[in-house]
């Protein structure tokens, strides 16, 4: 099977029964991408497929091969953080930093919802949308945080929307 | 996971083709997988619909929507179409699940999704629907979250989804392939089954029907709503919800359709509750006596039978706000 993953091409024979999680992690030694539940719970193994978020433990591998698939491996380097890992830094967006793959990876996603003008649950009007805390939190559930990092995680993403806006 | 062949039909046609006991469609994935790597679901095959040309909406000559059976959750919800004609449906989408799992998840999984009941997802539990003749370990056990109508002695299940609640109040219909290559119209009121004594048969579909579309008649005028109440503000299954159209005129209630969620083994949708509020004028009293009516038959299993009185009072209160 060949993959696009991060801009680069990947050729793996896994189990047809393997996850996009797993393939990442266990086959291509992608280990940014964190297992927490392997059942579309916590968000920790988010990632984005052609730009859009996705929880990769519920999708088989097989099923992306035409895909653009990008982790947080294909965000930033160390020298050259993504704008997000650099807002989760300065904020201390995080405790153990095992939910952050998955947090940043939803954050980017989520940012590009917003910019589509797609609205959430918590939006007053299915029209013009207006950002606000209230909205990152919904548009952020499914990321859970064990450590309850949440104040910050807001704080980080609030930055980076009020830069981008 | 039990080990599987896979197929990636580039057509309808050929999807259909691959009818078998134990053959399923995997679509975006995420409650087939979900209960596969708990062995709940074991298919022998399986035919993936992802890459299938059904991920388009397009407006019907008579004024309503065509849905592709493909049109991830998050499209639907963010089309400017139904956010601004069918708001109910937007709304109900929104409140479902998470961002990651609206991208992922499609309109016909959706439908086709499972109950939460914890014991089916157990499979160390008696479950007539998983295990059909086993028993069932939610009477007498756990069951919170489940039905409080058209249960059986076999199965209290719920439906847990959002999405199908709003799809029943605006009289949807499910267009579907048969393998024998038939189309078939089938309104989403005669969609789903009561469990009676096989709790594992959910829907009219035959083994390896395919869903190809979701048709929307023309929209209606008036507000509309969907209110969830759960356990949390967010990415919870509901305990109750309303899926609500309503128009008033001249100071009496016009249309009234409502279906609502979490009470039964499908979207639950009861015509003598309408038929209770049209011609009268909005009142307490007046949504108090058509929540009487629905719940006339409610009964409830021991954890979940605070349903009944949630019900009644969130049924109150979205009538006041779609008469206000
Ligand atoms: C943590 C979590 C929270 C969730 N919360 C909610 C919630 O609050 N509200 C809610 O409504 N849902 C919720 N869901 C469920 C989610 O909405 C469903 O998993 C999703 O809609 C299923 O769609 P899918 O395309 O992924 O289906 P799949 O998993 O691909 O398929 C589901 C079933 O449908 C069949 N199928 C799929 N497409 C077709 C077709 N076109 N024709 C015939 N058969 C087909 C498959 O064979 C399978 O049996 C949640 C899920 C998770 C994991
Ligand atoms: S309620 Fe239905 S799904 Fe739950 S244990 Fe009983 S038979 Fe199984
Ligand atoms: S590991 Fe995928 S959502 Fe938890
Ligand atoms: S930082 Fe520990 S789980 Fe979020």
């Amino acid at each position: 099977m060949h993959f696009t993953i991060n801009g680069t091409a990947y050729t793996a024979e896994p189990d047809i029964r393997t996850s996009l999680l797993d393939l990442l992690r266990e086959h291509l030694g992608l280990t940014g991408s964190k297992k927490g539940c392997d059942h579309g719970q916590c968000g920790a193994c988010t990632v984005l497929v052609n730009g859009r978020r996705i929880n990769s433990c519920l999708s088989l591998a097989v099923m992306h091969q035409d895909d653009e698939i990008t982790t947080i491996e294909g965000l930033g380097t160390p020298e050259d953080l993504h704008p997000l890992q650099a807002a989760f830094v300065k904020h201390d967006g995080y405790q153990c930093g095992y939910c952050t793959p998955g947090q940043i990876c939803s954050a980017v996603g989520m940012l590009d919802e917003v910019k589509k003008g797609w609205p959430s649950h918590v939006s007053e009007t299915l029209g013009d949308v207006e950002f606000n805390d209230g909205e990152i939190s919904e548009r952020m559930s499914g990321n859970l945080c064990r450590c309850a990092a949440y104040p910050n995680i807001v704080d980080a993403i609030r930055d980076v929307a009020e830069a981008k806006a | 996971m039990k080990t599987f062949t896979y197929e990636k039909p580039a057509s309808v046609e050929e999807a259909v083709g691959f009818v078998g006991a134990g053959t399923r469609f995997i679509a975006g994935g995420t409650n087939l997988l979900d209960l596969m790597k708990l062995q709940v679901e074991t298919p022998d095959k399986l035919v993936d619909i992802s890459r299938l040309d059904l991920a388009k909406i397009e407006d019907t000559d008579n004024g309503g929507l065509l849905i592709g059976a493909l049109v991830p959750n998050s499209d639907l919800a963010a089309d400017t179409r139904v956010r601004e004609k069918y708001e109910v449906l937007s709304r109900a989408l929104l409140a479902g699940a998470s961002g990651q799992l609206r991208n992922k998840a499609t309109t016909g999984g959706n439908l086709l999704q499972r109950t939460r009941c914890y014991y089916f997802y157990d499979p160390a539990m008696a479950c007539n629907k998983r295990t059909p003749g086993s028993g069932c370990s939610a009477i007498g056990g756990y069951n919170r979250i489940l039905a409080i109508l058209g249960a059986s002695d076999s199965c209290i299940a719920t439906h847990p989804g959002d999405m199908p609640v709003a799809m029943r109040a605006l009289d949807a219909t499910i267009i579907t392939l048969t393998p024998g290559g038939d189309r078939r119209r089938i309104s989403i009121h005669d969609f789903y089954r009561l469990p009676g004594d096989t709790p594992e048969i959910e829907t009219v579909l035959e083994p390896g029907e395919l869903i190809t579309h979701v048709e929307l008649p023309a929209p209606v005028a008036g507000k509309q709503l969907y209110r969830k109440v759960r356990d949390r503000a967010s990415y919870a299954f509901a305990l109750v919800s309303v899926a609500g159209l309503v128009s008033v005129e001249n100071g009496k209630i016009a249309t009234a359709q409502l279906a609502f969620g979490g009470l039964g083994p499908m979207p639950w949708r009861d015509s003598r509750v309408e038929e209770a509020l049209i011609g009268m004028a909005p009142s307490d009293e007046v949504f108090a006596a058509a929540a009487d009516i629905l719940l006339a038959d409610a009964q409830g299993y021991g954890s979940n039978d605070f349903k009944i009185p949630l019900m009644k009072r969130t049924l109150i209160a979205c009538l006041r706000e779609l008469t206000a």
